[in-house]
């Protein structure tokens, strides 16, 4: 019997995997020796120290800026699952309509337009309200964020409701319960996982970004993202690796978190 | 007594290219405290009659009455009526009980009421050991009981039940369907049970629709839709039939005289309210006819298998004509019918007992 193909047992195959692997985590992996750096070079080892952790700590732009982007980030993900909570209801548990793939479209929109049409028009648009109305607030940027964190948030739910048994809501209706009812006994307590899985990935998307942020925020609205690009033209010191290293901690943290929640069983 | 459903022209057709008409037309009335049964093929559509029933989708025309009054606008949470699930749709994050409570609690009951409704509903499903456990910690025969107790519980005028007892193995559902009628005897609330197998609807049932294509063909209790099957679908459907081809000589009412293909005659009966006349098929049960000596039955022809079944034989016969016809026999210590493969053989059966079905 021959046997059946595994792309394991190709030649190359280790080869080209390990490739993958070096070019994919070796910066990574030197970006956080280096946030371990006793000298001010990030290319010149001179001995372990805590010093860039210590210097980021007590810098007051750095503290202002986390605040700023985990205000940003905590409204903007709560802002984005409402809306993507709603939006999969609408498009998952309601008769089929005209257009329902062009609203689904819609609703991914900021995933395929690319991120700095996104980011000029809002441009545009803020400058216009920002004139008219004296405001230079935060607000802006979170309505940005929630935006484009919106399709994160709302694909993994959506995939939870499609998930579940459509005759467990039809069970509930057919034992008195209104609509309104059967979501809040019925449809939640299945959808958390979902729920949750999706605000985190906003949060991370929101922590993230620098395209938009960078276009919408007004002056000494710097996120942390945007602090460290600022940075980049002045001089580099291992104190960007020590904050990079931070927010790689609290990503990793979250995509475990993510991936656990999508295994609880539905 | 009084029609607890009555369907009049309901009709259901789902939009598409081309359209798909789940149910045609479908009238019946259905008595309180009835054990009625849609029974057919899959497709056709009683599955579809019973989730207008209980509003899970709107008919395209035709009315639905509940005690003389439309229910067509209503939602199901507004219908009193309960469904069984054909897969239990139990809620997975709740225990047993709270299932069973959950109709009540929605309709705003006190909770001791519930907490001894729901005592009452696990005793009465032999349960009641299981009050906490989760519902994915009991077996499919458990399940199976929570969902007609939870189906119970807020004691309905209705109960809908859709094929309940097909993902259950073979000796579970004998015992359930015993218990079905038990329950419905004991609580004389409606039950309208969906299945396609016949003899789970002749075991249960009081009345049964029996449906195909969409429509209704024929209604009637179990031994009229056994014994006179209106139709050949209908013959054909509940238990095994031979059908012949056969004249009629003379109508008169309810019955004729009919002429067979060996030119002997007999007296059938024929559907209710039609005249027959002319080339018409006749239907004979294979356990209604006996065998025996070739010049002493109504037919003759030649043996061909014996199949031997433990309660009864089966003497399939190859007639004059071509026609196949099945004997069924029941077994006797004391008798044995004495002959083999191959034997030219006689078959006969009484007056009445064919059915001369309509076109």
């Amino acid at each position: 019997m021959a046997r059946s193909f595994n792309i394991r047992r190709q030649t190359g195959f280790t080869a080209i995997a390990m490739t993958c692997f070096v070019l994919l985590y070796m910066p990574i992996i030197l970006l956080v020796v280096y946030s371990f750096n006793s000298g001010t070079s990030i290319a010149i080892w001179e001995g372990f120290s805590w010093r860039w952790y210590q210097s980021a700590w007590q810098n007051e732009q750095v503290q202002a800026a986390t605040v700023r982007s985990l205000v940003i980030a905590l409204w903007a993900s709560a802002i984005a699952t409402t809306v993507a909570v709603l939006a999969a209801l609408a498009t998952t548990r309601t008769r089929k309509f005209k257009g329902q793939s062009a609203v689904f479209a819609m609703i991914n929109q900021p995933l395929m337009v690319p991120e700095i049409v996104t980011a000029v028009a809002l441009l545009i648009f803020f400058a216009m309200i920002k004139v008219a109305t004296g405001y230079t607030g935060l607000l802006y940027l979170i309505i940005a964020h929630s935006a484009f964190c919106i399709p994160f948030a709302y694909l993994p739910i959506r995939a939870r409701l499609q998930g579940m048994d459509l005759n467990l809501e039809q069970a509930a209706a057919d034992l008195y319960a209104t609509p309104f009812q059967v979501f809040r006994r019925i449809t939640l307590p299945q959808l958390w996982p979902g729920i949750l899985a999706g605000a985190m990935l906003a949060f991370v998307i929101s922590l993230d970004d620098v395209v938009i942020t960078e276009f919408v925020k007004s002056a000494g609205q710097d996120t942390l993202p945007t602090y460290m690009l600022g940075q980049l033209r002045r001089v580099v010191t291992p104190e960007i690796n020590a904050i990079s290293t931070v927010l790689l901690g609290i990503s990793v943290t979250f995509v475990i978190i993510f991936t656990v929640l999508g295994k609880i069983k539905k | 007594m009084s029609i607890a459903i009555s369907a009049r022209k309901l009709r259901k057709v789902y939009a598409g290219q081309p359209p798909v008409v789940a149910l045609a037309e479908a009238s019946i009335e259905i008595k309180d405290n009835e054990f009625f049964t849609l029974l057919g093929p899959s497709g056709c559509g009683k599955t579809t009659l019973l989730r207008l029933i209980a509003g899970f989708e709107h008919p395209t025309s035709g009315d639905l009455e509940m005690h003389g009054s439309s229910v067509v606008d209503l939602p199901p949470h507004k219908r009193p009526i309960n469904t069984v699930f054909q897969n239990y749709a139990l809620f997975p994050h709740m225990t047993v009980a709270q299932n069973i409570g959950f109709g009540l609690e929605m309709l705003g009951k006190p909770k001791a009421e519930i907490k001894s409704t729901v005592d009452e509903m696990l005793e009465l499903v032999k349960m009641t050991e299981m009050a906490d456990r989760q519902t994915a910690q009991i077996s499919g025969g458990q399940q199976q009981r929570v969902a007609l107790a939870r189906a119970l519980a807020p004691k309905p005028k209705v109960l809908l039940l859709d094929e309940p007892l097909s993902a259950l193995d073979f000796k579970l559902r004998k015992e359930m369907q015993l218990e079905l009628k038990r329950l419905q005897t004991e609580t004389g609330i409606t039950f309208i049970f969906v299945t396609h197998d016949q003899e789970e609807a002749l075991t249960m049932s009081d009345r049964i629709a029996v449906m195909s294509a969409g429509t209704i063909r024929q209604i009637g209790g179990p031994r009229d839709i056994y014994d006179h099957p209106a139709e050949r679908f209908v013959a054909d459907f509940i238990g095994d039939t031979n059908f012949l081809p056969a004249e009629v000589v003379t109508f008169e009412g309810e019955t004729a005289q009919v002429r067979l293909a060996s030119g002997k005659t007999i007296v059938a009966r024929t559907p209710e309210g039609e005249a027959v006349q002319g080339k018409v098929t006749l239907a004979v049960r294979p356990e209604h006819a006996t065998i025996g000596a070739e010049d002493a039955g109504l037919l003759s022809g030649t043996l061909g298998e014996v199949v031997y079944f433990g309660t009864d034989t089966h003497y399939h016969v190859s007639l004059n004509d071509g026609t196949g016809f099945v004997v069924r026999q029941q077994n006797r210590p004391d008798h044995d019918n004495d002959v083999a493969s191959g034997d030219r053989v006689g078959i006969a059966f009484p007056p009445d007992v064919g059915q001369v079905l309509k076109d």
